[in-house]
């Protein structure tokens, strides 16, 4: 990892109130005890899932509470995966419709990539711009970005929409990115406020070597701030996974059908006896795992981030 | 010229500065773009439709303010706008006790970013995972959680079919997938109360309570207030876990209002009806956002 200053790592490390820690107290054990209780609220749901999607759907009616997997089989992951004939999907209590999962998780990995390469990068440009050159109306411009924070997201569905079936984009990948792919005034503000941080004499010193201001923001100021620029990546590509009422709106066929809104189909698809419950959970798991496999990389650059993101 | 000024003035390091006005021009312009075109100009033109009449299939006409006075007489707005307050209300409430007791647990035990990741999982998955696992966990008959609750000795509910348990269901939803993050900003604005005002406080014989009433509450209030306006704002917009789970009913106990402004827009196709619907939302939104803005003006923080 790298070594490069983090505004939080100072504040998470700083040890609190130095309470006398060996002391043993009832106190302290409730308050365990409170912790635990919450972690298992937290927890239990991803278990759950798994549990679940490795159960079958026959086995899962007549022993629901069972804490392990009951009729242990990996049916939920073939149905999700489209490795079932109709037959054998229908048997077990899937509803037999095809499933074009790898294509929804192609159009994921394609939109939430995309819109992270694209909008990290834009973003860093307009912060490098607001925080290290000089131009008439920096203060002003900047305060109209961060005033669109304040626009709610439903203000601008509909008028997007209209637009994007006007450019004739709608039920395409291009349709379902274009909206952030350019631009998230948070992550400019976040950028901004690192920009500002990096040290006035080291940009100096290369100007007078001769360097342009275009040179500086790739050859200095970009990597001077990867740790920040990483932790922006991972929260944009987090949110652009996992968005779902814009792609409901504008994909209809699997061409341009993200994971999310897949989900909400799978689940719809409930044959007539009732939902596929082992295959349901068995694809929100496939859903959720990247995620939860980026965050296990990455847990604690997030969790570092998260205060600095919401507090400053 | 200012530059002129300056360099004249100046050391020559100073004097390579100039105005940057083109290259600035150019590094702002793709987040420009997407400014005015995805927000800017929506903000704007949702303003326009919402005096229109607007039907997919003809363009715009001009009405005046007959979908806003449709609107003030349509009974399923008022319903919806009180289903979307009763979430709010229910969200918020349980959400921000729950994420300030998690918040200080955490800072009075440990230290561990490995619980604070834990914590942070549910925030991992989207709206749709999350509210598809609880269809699962709480649904009627096989849901783990009503088995539990026959255990127990209570009854089964039947929590997204029965009308006054559906929308306290999709609120405490959202507050497991939100908690843990909520958890985590309080959590690093109490690492910011330093800790011999504790110290201190312990030497008086302040017990625990005692001094979460007067050294914590007190000296978190400004960042707690930043919090609740986030999450309000946020909770306001509530739309992926109804969609996903009841589509608004049963009746219309969980239409909330993005579920009633996105079947107007594309169930009825009524954009000028649902972009009015929007505007009222827009105008909830800046009333909150306002009067948070102007108590929490009232009360600053003790440190400072």
């Amino acid at each position: 990892m790298t070594t490069t200053a983090h505004p939080d790592t100072e504040i998470t490390q700083r040890p609190a109130a130095s309470t006398p820690r060996r002391r043993f107290s009832w106190g302290k054990i409730a308050a365990w005890g409170v912790m635990v209780i919450f972690l298992l609220i937290t927890l239990f749901p991803f278990y759950w899932m798994l549990r679940t999607a490795l159960s079958s759907n026959n086995a899962l009616a007549t022993d629901p509470s069972s804490l392990l997997p009951v009729g242990l089989n990996t049916g939920g992951f073939e149905r999700v995966f489209g490795m079932q004939d109709v037959e054998t999907a229908i048997s077990q209590g899937g509803s037999g419709a095809s499933i074009n999962f790898w294509r929804y998780l192609l159009n994921s990995v394609i939109v939430a990539t995309f819109i992270t390469v694209v909008q990290t990068f834009s973003c860093a440009m307009a912060a490098y711009a607001f925080s290290r050159l000089r131009w008439r109306g920096r203060e002003i411009v900047f305060l109209i970005f961060l005033g669109s924070l304040m626009i709610p997201q439903i203000f601008t569905l509909l008028p997007n929409f209209i637009l994007i079936k006007n450019l004739g984009l709608v039920d395409t990948l291009l349709g379902v990115m274009l909206p952030t792919l350019f631009i998230s005034s948070f992550a400019i503000f976040f950028l901004r406020q690192f920009f500002n941080n990096i040290s006035r004499e080291v940009e100096e010193a290369a100007l007078i070597d001769g360097a342009s201001k275009v040179r500086v923001f790739f050859t200095l100021v970009l990597p001077l701030s990867t740790a920040p620029l990483a932790t922006l990546a991972l929260l944009t590509y987090m949110t652009a996974w996992n968005e779902y009422f814009w792609a409901l709106m504008v994909s209809y066929t699997d061409q341009s059908r993200v994971l999310t809104v897949a989900l909400g189909v799978f689940r719809a698809q409930a044959p007539g006896t009732g939902p596929d419950w082992s295959g349901l959970m068995a694809a929100t798991l496939i859903a959720a795992a990247p995620m939860l496999i980026l965050f296990a990389l990455f847990a604690k650059k997030i969790v570092n981030s998260i205060g600095f993101s919401g507090i400053k | 010229m200012s530059t002129a000024t300056t360099s004249t003035r100046s050391a020559p390091v100073r004097r390579r500065r100039k105005d940057d006005t083109k290259l600035a021009l150019l590094f702002i312009a793709p987040a420009s773009v997407g400014l005015l075109v995805f927000l800017v100009w929506p903000l704007l033109t949702g303003i326009y439709y919402s005096f229109t009449e607007y039907t997919t299939l003809t363009p715009p006409q001009w009405v005046g303010l007959a979908n806003y006075q449709e609107l003030l007489s349509d009974p399923i707005f008022w319903t919806s706008l009180r289903v979307t307050i009763l979430y709010v209300a229910i969200n918020i409430g349980v959400q921000t006790v729950v994420a300030l007791v998690i918040a200080v647990l955490m800072q009075r035990l440990t230290q561990s970013t490995m619980l604070r990741s834990l914590v942070l999982a549910p925030y991992l998955v989207s709206n749709v995972v999350a509210a598809i696992v609880f269809l699962w966990i709480l649904d009627t008959q096989l849901g783990v959680f009503n088995i539990f609750l026959q255990w127990i000795g209570f009854d089964p509910v039947s929590f997204w079919a029965d009308e006054s348990w559906v929308i306290p269901t999709i609120a405490l939803v959202n507050v497991w997938r939100h908690m843990g993050y909520t958890a985590l900003l309080l959590f690093a604005g109490l690492q910011s109360i330093p800790g011999h005002l504790y110290e201190a406080a312990r030497t008086e014989g302040a017990g625990e309570i005692t001094q979460f009433r007067h050294i914590t509450l007190p000296l978190l209030r400004p960042i707690l207030a930043l919090v609740l306006i986030m999450t309000i704002i946020g909770s306001f917009q509530v739309f992926d876990t109804v969609s996903v789970t009841t589509q608004g009913g049963p009746a219309d106990a969980s239409r909330v209002l993005q579920m009633y402004i996105y079947q107007n827009a594309f169930a009825e196709y009524e954009f000028g009806y649902a972009s009015a619907l929007s505007v009222a939302l827009l105008l909830i939104l800046m009333i909150v956002t306002f009067t948070q803005y102007w108590l929490s003006r009232a009360g600053h923080s003790d440190l400072d």
